[in-house]
């Protein structure tokens, strides 16, 4: 039984129709990258997975997915540019889906906090202002938070822009190792060289996207021209 | 100081120095929340239609006007959270419609159907508060002094959550967190507050206590969870400093604690220029 799966969904705003009859099943342990140009409707795709916002029909079915077992992260929005807040609230307020009625966090979950900022290398900031640090480093905060939310699915959009180079490859390494421990990864983004390292499949959002197995998506004409088009082709 | 503590030896007088700490008190947890969810503008706009309430309940010579007052407040905040979520119709403009009808209405109320020999006087006492903390009957210090617990109560139960919601609300969405639920929460709370504070400041006033404390703590704190003791030790310092101002030099209450606010707001802004 698939985990999320998408049955001729319609996505686009009130007067504008970006794709139609889009169907996939994504199952449990998959590694899938969204990709495609800008403006195709690949955010609007997720906070449609994510119930955030309504198809224009169609629907989505996630069997026995629970929203506080996912971890999602947005794009970066200005919004938050001027809030008080440090980086060891920011991070635990990943769990908050989670508490149910609890009022306080548990001394596990703090522990667990620690350990997200811990593996993005952002520990050592734990008590610096979110709105003092770089982009990257709050693009890291923002990543152990959706990590300390996911539980069963990482939805992430961009998660890569704004890091430098070696961040992004720790980053990679990272998400493949939750990967391999059953973690389902649904990505955005434009690293067409990472996604042929290691997505297990692809969907192309474009006015006729397809959902293939990565194998499947490179033979293909259209994955060959999208690569070479993007320049990262090795 | 002699003058300080022959007030103080009156009751009433210590009562409304009680009530008005915890009225300032609760009045300054939710400020952050406010100024970042862009709500400060819902908090004005009821004021108004608590001011309008208020209208209503002295035509009526209720006792505790408050009775009438808060269920009002909390109505109209529950509806103005329903607007800002209609497209349609536009969340300010609603507001400030709501809350300029209920002002014209609420003098007329007043002004037509007042018993009162200084009308004047009873207008101004509503709008700014004037004396009236000093006056407030012991029915009245009881509902507030039991309103301003289960606020803070409230607050200290779901701060987490607030925190959550109020940074960012689609993350909290999409992990589960009922962000409706919460905001509807925040908007009841504000509610309860803003019928508190009239009893402080007066319904023109409220906004100053609600926001001064949070955007001076802004400007020196990191973290959320110290600007809001800031806050709250910001807010509860200047309406205890006001309260003993107005004592002795005899001027209206609520205008002196704000007086007190725009003052300490101007020593956060040298602290935290200083701090840069």
């Amino acid at each position: 039984m698939s985990l999320i799966s998408a049955k001729d969904l319609t996505i686009g705003f009130s007067d504008l129709v970006l794709y139609r009859d889009l169907s996939f099943e994504i199952n449990e342990g998959d590694y899938v990258f969204v990709i495609g140009e800008n403006g195709t409707g690949k955010t609007t795709l997720m906070r449609t997975l994510l119930g955030l916002r309504k198809p224009l029909s169609g629907e989505v079915v996630t069997d026995g997915l629970k929203l506080s077992e996912i971890g999602y992260l947005p794009q970066q929005t200005i919004v938050q540019r001027d809030f008080p807040a440090s980086v060891k609230e920011i991070v635990l307020s990943g769990f908050v889906g989670r508490m149910g009625a609890r009022p306080f966090y548990s001394p596990s979950q703090k522990k667990s906090a620690m350990d997200a900022m811990k593996k993005f290398g952002v520990a050592d900031l734990a008590n610096r202002c979110y709105r003092e640090l770089s982009g990257g480093q709050q693009q890291r905060v923002l990543l152990a938070r959706t990590l300390c939310a996911a539980t069963k699915v990482l939805l992430m959009d961009e998660p890569v822009a704004g890091l430098d180079p070696f961040v992004t490859e720790e980053f990679y390494g990272l998400v493949e190792k939750l990967n391999r421990e059953g973690m389902t990864i649904i990505m955005i983004s434009h690293d067409i060289a990472a996604a042929k390292k290691y997505a297990s499949h692809i969907l192309h959002i474009t006015n006729d996207p397809s959902f293939t197995e990565k194998k499947e998506y490179f033979a293909s004409g259209r994955g060959n021209s999208f690569s070479i088009v993007s320049g990262k082709e090795e | 100081m002699q003058m300080i503590i022959e007030y103080l030896s009156y009751p009433f007088v210590r009562y409304a120095v009680i009530v008005g700490v915890l009225i300032a008190f609760c009045s300054s947890l939710l400020g952050v929340t406010l100024v970042l969810k862009r709500m400060s503008y819902i908090g004005d706009g009821l004021s108004h239609v608590a001011f309008g309430a208020l209208a209503i309940a002295s035509v009526l010579k209720l006792t505790n006007n408050m009775y009438i007052v808060l269920p009002v407040t909390v109505l109209a905040a529950v509806i103005l959270l329903a607007f800002g979520k209609n497209a349609a119709i536009k969340g300010d403009a609603a507001i400030a419609m709501l809350s300029v009808g209920a002002l014209a209405f609420g003098y007329l109320l007043m002004n037509k159907f007042s018993t009162s020999s200084n009308l004047a006087g009873d207008v101004c006492s509503t709008l700014f508060g004037s004396m009236s903390i000093l006056t407030l009957s012991q029915s009245q210090v009881i509902l507030c002094f039991i309103l301003s617990v289960i606020v803070v109560i409230v607050f200290i139960l779901f701060y987490n959550k607030i925190f959550a919601v109020t940074f960012d609300e689609t993350f909290a969405k999409a992990t589960g967190v009922r962000t409706g639920a919460y905001n509807l929460l925040i908007a009841v709370i504000i509610a309860v507050i803003i019928v508190l504070a009239m009893n402080l400041v007066g319904s023109l006033l409220i906004s100053a206590l609600v926001i001064f404390p949070a955007m001076a703590s802004m400007r020196v704190f990191k973290s959320f969870k110290a600007v809001t003791v800031s806050s709250a030790v910001f807010s509860v310092f200047c309406a205890l400093a006001g309260m003993l101002i107005s004592i002795v030099a005899g001027t209206p209450t609520g205008a002196t604690i704000v007086a007190c606010d725009a003052v300490m707001f101007g020593v956060f802004c040298v602290i935290g220029a200083v701090r840069q």
